[in-house]
């Protein structure tokens, strides 16, 4: 067929319109995922809101605050990665994609230190670790911090694939089909936006809110 | 032009080897991939519930513990809701058809097709193991905190295999989405698309949207297990209710996932063998959307006696009865649909009528559920089973045999035994009326359900029901037979056999790799059995005309 991936479609435009339509429908499903998880948050939150309070201020603003720029920096280099690709030109392209996958990983290491942190201080209810909590109402600030867990270990989650999948992107760069680089990079431009957004909420809702 | 001609360059000709088979990306050799394994786990999933319908049959204990009764409904549950009805007819007559009958090559990912069954079967591995290793005892509905603190089987296990499953569903319903929205023939506009087609975009947004919210309910219940964090467990915290609302927000929009294919496939079987366009064409395109719509709104009726608030009650409770109007409209412009046809009784007639009779009844006991005083008398009672297996085994398995029916000489080139068709659908209508109509007496007279023993005063209508599983199961065995060996032996099908309207029937049977030889062009509404020379004569379709 014409230089497009799938026979079903005629041509690469048309092609490309598919593909970036899928990544939206992907993406709203994506969002169903995090929907539920941010409501069993904020559920909970209405409920125990003075545990959550106290148990919030445990977590390192300043590493929060770092990874927040962090992400929102490789949100730039993808944006920049897409304009560069509009413009066909495709060195600084693969550079724009390395930085940002390059961003990515120093957000996992860095929320790695931070988890490093909480385990060490005891605010880890998982692994049957030991909790130690001094503050008000350590029953319901352990599910503060169950709940902190689950969701932003997920998001990590949904960051690997992201940078596993530009990293092979960009190894496959030369083998690939170049009539669909563009579509490539918009379609995993998306999903790299969609990730950084999930996380623009996640940070005030866990760190922010309740100070 | 003779069929024959064209059967040299039919799909199932290209190549026959197991890789051929394995490694394909043609979406009607997907469908196959799909038939094969959602017939065996339909019945394996049957195996458990004659399991449980012969322990039924006497008041006592005396077939199976009640460890191992558990284990056998939990089983049966899970195997037939996740890994049979939710993708049967989709994967299926969906994937086969969706293509053939927008007028496309193919679904817009022919490869996350073939990985949405990979991933399928990786799921069913983790379902399977849990089987093997001793399966699962929380009900199909893993609530917890049974599921997180008490069940001694393989929970874990089996929600992994649910959760992997789910993307396989996700992923057909974003190739069913985006093929419905970029491949649609020339002059194929959005009210000339057949009903089928409606209602697997309909059953696609739902798939898209509410499977994610399982996905996060699962992950949270195996967080919970393995790794110890407290998300449903009171002493940690955490809040049991709370899984219960996430469940049935997918769940209940699930139900509509196994139900609205089966409202598309009768779509297509009523007008053809009436010979009358579908009543009310826009009503019952648009009623698929607002059932998709509205069942993402009524969770909360499955909770009437959890404890949550009245207000919260008396609400779903009032939108419950709203589902019913959208799925009334369907009834009635079926029904209409029927008046003053031409009608025959073939196979797919048989089973789309016998649908129309038992998806009635079925819905109409959904709306005494759906009341709240009569739901807290009869809430986990054989009434709510008898209910939901009339939607879900008189309703969706019916409809999928009509389909099967009606498209099989598509599928597969060959006719099946039309007098055998008949026996077996008749069969299956009365077995399954004498199965699940004693069980809404059993509910009404206070048989809670998952029980293995019973008082005797219930032995009556058990024996009832225990010996209509017999008959449902010859029924559903009596295909498996005749189908199978119409595969070998049957007649050649020509290209239009029902002398039907729809796009897939103006393509050989079996239609060639690509679909159609000519792509086409469309000038018509969908079921044109009204127009000059269609009522009564053969269909000729308009390819042919343009040949000439």
């Amino acid at each position: 067929m014409s230089g497009t991936e799938s026979v079903a479609f005629d041509t690469p435009q048309r092609e490309r319109r598919g593909d970036n339509f899928a990544m939206w429908v992907f993406i709203a499903s994506e969002a169903m995922l995090f929907g539920a998880i941010f409501l069993v948050f904020l559920v909970a939150h209405i409920d125990f809101g003075r545990a959550f309070a106290g148990a919030s201020k445990h977590l390192s603003l300043p590493l929060g605050t770092f990874n927040t720029v962090l992400l929102i920096t490789s949100s730039f280099t993808m944006a920049l990665a897409h304009m560069l690709a509009l413009q066909r030109r495709w060195r600084a392209t693969v550079w724009a994609l390395l930085a940002t996958s390059a961003l990515g990983v120093c957000f996992l290491v860095v929320k790695g230190i931070e988890y490093g942190k909480e385990i060490q201080e005891g605010l880890a209810p998982l692994l049957g670790l030991p909790f130690r909590y001094s503050g008000p109402d350590p029953v319901h600030a352990e599910f503060f911090f169950g709940l902190y867990f689950a969701m932003t270990s997920l998001h990590a989650l949904h960051l690997i694939g992201g940078i596993v999948v530009i990293t092979g992107m960009i190894a496959l760069w030369r083998t690939a089909n170049p009539a669909s680089r563009l579509g490539r990079v918009v379609a995993v431009g998306l999903y790299w936006h969609f990730v950084d957004i999930i996380w623009v909420f996640m940070f005030p809702v866990l760190y922010l809110i309740n100070r | 032009m003779s069929t024959e001609a064209l059967r040299p360059s039919s799909y199932l000709g290209e190549g026959a080897g197991p890789a051929a088979w394995l490694l394909t990306t043609d979406h009607k050799r997907v469908a196959w991939l799909y038939l094969v394994s959602l017939t065996a786990f339909f019945f394996l999933g049957g195996a458990f519930a004659v399991l449980m319908r012969v322990e039924l049959a006497t008041p006592a204990g005396d077939l199976v513990s009640d460890d191992t009764y558990n284990r056998l409904f939990s089983l049966h549950g899970i195997i037939m809701v996740w890994f049979f009805l939710v993708p049967s007819i989709p994967a299926t007559l969906g994937n086969f058809l969706l293509p053939l009958m927008i007028g496309a090559r193919d679904l817009a990912f022919p490869r996350l097709n073939l990985a949405s069954w990979y991933v399928f079967i990786l799921g069913s591995a983790f379902a399977l193991a849990s089987v093997l290793a001793g399966g699962v005892d929380t009900g199909w509905t893993f609530y917890t905190p049974l599921s997180t603190l008490y069940a001694n089987g393989f929970v874990s296990m089996a929600a992994l295999g649910v959760f992997i499953v789910g993307f396989s569903t996700i992923m057909t319903g974003i190739n069913f989405i985006v093929t419905i929205h970029t491949l649609r023939a020339p002059g194929l506009t959005w009210f000339r698309l057949p009903i089928f087609v409606w209602t697997m975009y309909a059953t696609a947004l739902v798939m898209v949207l509410a499977t994610p919210v399982l996905a996060a309910s699962l992950i949270l219940i195996v967080l919970e297990r393995l790794f110890g964090i407290g998300i449903f467990n009171p002493a940690l915290g955490g809040d049991p209710l709370l899984f219960q609302h996430l469940f049935w927000f997918y769940s209940h929009p699930a139900v509509y996932i196994m139900i609205l294919p089966g409202m598309g496939v009768v779509s297509e079987v009523l007008p053809c063998f009436s010979r009358r366009p579908l009543f009310g064409y826009k009503a019952v395109a648009l009623s698929s959307m607002a059932i998709a719509v509205f069942g993402f709104l009524v969770w909360g009726h499955h909770m009437f006696v959890s404890g949550q608030s009245a207000y919260a009650g008396v609400l779903f409770s009032f939108l419950s009865f709203c589902v019913a109007i959208p799925s009334a409209i369907k009834v009635f412009n079926w029904s209409l649909t029927l008046r003053k046809g031409e009608i025959t009784f073939e196979t797919p007639m048989l089973y789309a009528l016998f649908f129309l009779a038992l998806f009635t009844f079925g819905g109409l006991a959904g709306l005494f559920l759906a009341a709240l005083a009569i739901d807290v008398h009869v809430h986990d009672t054989y009434f709510v089973v008898a209910h939901f297996h009339y939607i879900m085994v008189g309703g969706m398995v019916t409809a999928y045999m009509a389909g099967l029916h009606f498209w099989w000489p598509k599928l597969t080139g060959r006719m099946y035994s039309e007098t055998w068709g008949r026996i077996a659908a008749t069969v299956t209508f009365l077995g399954f009326n004498l199965t699940f109509f004693p069980q809404f007496v059993l509910g009404f007279l206070g048989m809670p359900r998952r029980y293995h023993t019973y008082p005797p005063e219930f032995q009556f209508w058990h024996i009832l029901s225990s010996a209509g599983a017999v008959v449902l199961a010859v029924g559903y065995l009596m295909p498996l037979l005749y189908l199978g060996w119409s595969l070998f032996r049957g007649a050649r099908a020509p290209a239009n056999p029902w002398r039907a309207t729809g796009l897939e029937w103006q393509t050989a049977s079996p239609p060639p790799p690509h679909n159609f030889e000519t792509m086409p062009v469309v000038t018509r509404p969908a079921y044109a059995y009204d127009m000059k020379g269609l009522k009564h004569e053969r269909f000729s379709p308009h390819r042919e005309e343009a040949a000439q």
